[in-house]
């Protein structure tokens, strides 16, 4: 297997984008990608997507977006893993390249949720909808199940839920391409609207419009596009039932664990040498148990890591520089995706008042539904 | 010059509050109260509607202006709750005010713009001289599918203007509206409730038209905010006009007459005519008002109106809008509401 670089990114606003359609945000992406790179052709193209059907009665992604992007005949598949969708495409763009199949291959991601779907309902096709959506249970609902199990088992407060919330939020506001680009008080998260018990308002990711693109090539092709190409280092993916009802413990994202271990065993690292990660904080209480399982917080509680200032920027590890997706948005298959652009750029040093020092190895993890799926990179300042 | 010779207001008497709707849906009323700004809206009685606010309406007007009813020579009614599809509201509304036969009338419809539709072109139509006075009148008994967030806001109620050249109360300084294609909100033929597009209905809609009408003519009138005595904008919830309020720079002092939606509710076609007449209510001579309306679909009315040394004495001539919101009322369960809007099924 050829090693692979990240040679260009692209993305486009997160937010409430009225005036831009699905295939508007993508190809908005994928220039810019394209343009960073400096690449006008295009080998094969992986775009993650969650619902394009659902959300705005377009399915067959895959072509389609080569198409508005004025390359059709391109290969181009969509790939979907609900909310991991993008981390997923990323995947599949790696091992394409790493084959040896392909040399130029675009990763996008991209969701148009405000087209005026019923987005909870859209959103629930992420569980079991035998077991758990026929049943009337919506995704605040499920992650308020895993919230309760986590603070009876393991002590978790609701005041740990604030920190993250705050944390991610203090971020996003350095982050002109969030959708929420300010911060919130302990206060105000404390006592926004109740959605689902324990979860309020300020703990749960927002709906989103958003697209977000990169560029693989071989590492050695890369030194000829950019003198700061940022390799991937390893790749994985673990999955683990849909339904909440199914795992061994609804407190522990065993899918989380292992895809951590399987790409951190390729890369060759342990936690410990992880400088920074963008993680899947769908809801304050993911955050915290993503970090639990990936083993981030080094002896440090997890549920304490946001109010420590462990994960803040600045701190021993900073986790979710972006603004994670609470402040920076969650346009579903754009997530993962944009976590890779955020971990690019802090490795490349271009992250502005963002920027962590020193920071080698970045590492991002995207997941689906609650923990059905998992996909983690790592990342090597090259 | 043309401008307003009467006006008047009918709010019904049946009033629900916020909390008995959230609590019949299992929300928290607290956060509905604080979300949508809305304490109570009034609610149409089993006889009450389009057609009886309009002709209740009409009577104060009528009174205020101390006109001749048979000197109305146009009535118009915008309304998205007319009672019949086919078969005007105006015919019954002329007969039960003693206008006509000699009078043109036709109904209006432009979602929650109708009423300023029908102010506007009873104006144009007595600035033309082909009418000595022409009444526009707003009104509507909406209705807000249950479990819905309209269900908080949908009320019923209206106002009416009449139009002169002659003994004004106020003298409307320029018009301007603004129109696009924007789907935000609709009712098909047949349907019994509206549907909406979410959030879509906010900067798209409502804060896009509402801020360019107000726009078109402050630039054309040459006035800033700071001229004004008041500023009323259409009301879907309480928030919504306060906030485009403060975006054109107006102060809530400036605002505050004419939100009258916390304890009315949104009477759609009539929101932005009653905030007018709650406004004109209280206003004194020589007084600059500024009102935009907002229709789905969608478009804004603009009006600014300069009041005349006749209003303080006319306008005790008939109930204010204040007395109508404050004065006696009735609240209702969340049962007798849901049969008052006929939202149970019965077999007839």
């Amino acid at each position: 297997m050829r090693d692979v670089a990240i040679v260009g990114a692209g993305m486009t606003q997160f937010g409430e984008l009225w005036s831009s359609s699905l295939r508007d945000l993508f190809t908005e992406a994928a220039l810019g990608a394209m343009r960073s790179a400096g690449v006008d052709t295009l080998d094969a193209v992986y775009v993650g997507n969650m619902s394009g059907g659902q959300f705005v009665g377009q399915e067959h992604v895959g072509p389609l977006m080569v198409d508005a992007l004025g390359v059709a005949g391109v290969p181009s598949t969509r790939v979907e893993s609900a909310c991991a969708s993008g981390g997923a495409a990323l995947r599949m763009g790696f091992l394409d390249v790493a084959s040896g199949q392909s040399d130029v291959v675009l990763v996008a991601g991209v969701e148009k949720m405000s087209d005026g779907a019923d987005v909870t309902t859209v959103l629930a096709t992420a569980s079991d909808q035998e077991t758990e959506v026929y049943h009337g249970i919506t995704f605040p609902g499920l992650y308020a199940m895993i919230a309760r199990a986590h603070m009876a088992s393991r002590g978790s407060t609701e005041e740990d839920l604030h920190w993250v919330s705050v944390k991610n939020h203090r971020h996003g506001a350095m982050n002109p391409r969030a959708q929420f680009p300010k911060a919130v008080t302990l206060d105000e998260v404390a006592n926004s609207s109740p959605v689902a018990d324990p979860l309020r308002l300020l703990h749960c990711s927002p709906v989103s419009d958003g697209g977000a693109a990169v560029i693989l090539m071989p590492l050695e092709q890369a030194r000829r596009i950019t003198d700061r190409p940022v390799q991937i280092l390893g790749t994985g993916m673990a999955t683990a039932s849909l339904a909440l009802a199914d795992r061994r413990d609804p407190a522990v994202l065993d899918a989380v664990g292992q895809s951590a271990r399987k790409a951190f065993t390729m890369a060759g690292i342990e936690p410990a040498d992880v400088d920074l990660a963008e993680v899947h904080d769908c809801f304050a209480i993911a955050e915290i148990c993503c970090l639990e399982a990936m083993c981030l917080t080094d002896g440090c509680s997890a549920a304490d890591a946001a109010r420590s200032g462990f994960s803040a920027l600045g701190g021993r590890r900073p986790i979710n520089t972006s603004g994670g997706l609470k402040s920076k948005g969650h346009p579903v298959g754009a997530t993962g995706v944009a976590q890779v652009i955020e971990i690019f750029e802090q490795l490349r040093g271009e992250a502005g008042d963002r920027q962590v020092r020193d920071a080698h190895i970045g590492v991002t993890q995207n997941m689906g539904g609650t923990g059905a799926s998992s996909v983690v990179h790592v990342f090597r300042r090259v | 010059m043309a401008g307003i010779v009467g006006y008047g207001a009918y709010i019904p008497r049946n009033r629900i509050r916020t909390e008995t709707i959230a609590e019949q849906w299992g929300k928290d009323p607290e956060t509905i109260k604080g979300g949508l700004l809305l304490q109570e809206k009034s609610v149409p009685g089993l006889d009450e509607d389009t057609i009886t606010i309009s002709v209740a309406a009409g009577r104060a007007a009528l009174d205020r202006a101390a006109i001749d009813p048979r000197r109305v020579g146009a009535l118009y009614i915008g309304s998205e709750s007319h009672p019949y599809a086919v078969k005007p509201s105006g015919t019954v509304v002329i007969e039960a005010l003693d206008i006509g036969p000699e009078v043109h009338v036709a109904d209006f419809e432009f979602a929650c713009k109708a009423g300023t539709e029908a102010m506007f072109v009873a104006l144009g139509l007595v600035e033309s001289g082909r009418v000595e006075y022409a009444m526009g009148i707003g009104a509507d008994t909406s209705q807000g599918a249950p479990g819905d967030a309209l269900e908080y806001s949908a009320s019923a109620g209206g106002s009416a203007f009449i139009f002169g050249r002659e003994d004004l109360l106020a003298d409307v300084v320029d018009t301007a509206s603004y129109t696009t294609d924007t789907p935000d909100f609709w009712r098909r033929e047949g349907e019994f409730y509206p549907r909406h597009g979410g959030r879509f209905t906010g900067e798209p809609a409502y804060f896009k038209h509402v801020l360019s009408a107000s726009h078109m003519i402050l630039e054309r009138t040459g006035l800033k905010a700071g001229d004004f005595r008041y500023a009323i904008f259409h009301m879907p919830n309480g928030k919504f006009p306060l906030r485009v309020g403060k975006t054109l720079g107006f102060t809530r002092e400036q605002l505050a007459p004419g939100w009258v939606v916390p304890t009315m509710g949104n009477t759609y076609s009539g929101s932005s005519p009653t905030g007018l007449a709650a406004a004109l209510d209280v206003s004194d001579p020589d007084d600059l008002i500024l009102i935009t309306s907002f229709g789905s679909g969608a478009g804004s009315d603009s009006f600014v109106l300069r009041v005349t040394d006749l209003l303080p004495e006319r306008k005790g001539l008939a109930p204010t809008v204040a007395s109508l919101l404050e004065g006696p009322r009735r609240y209702l369960t969340y049962g007798e509401y849901a049969k008052y809007r006929e939202k149970i099924k019965m077999n007839l």
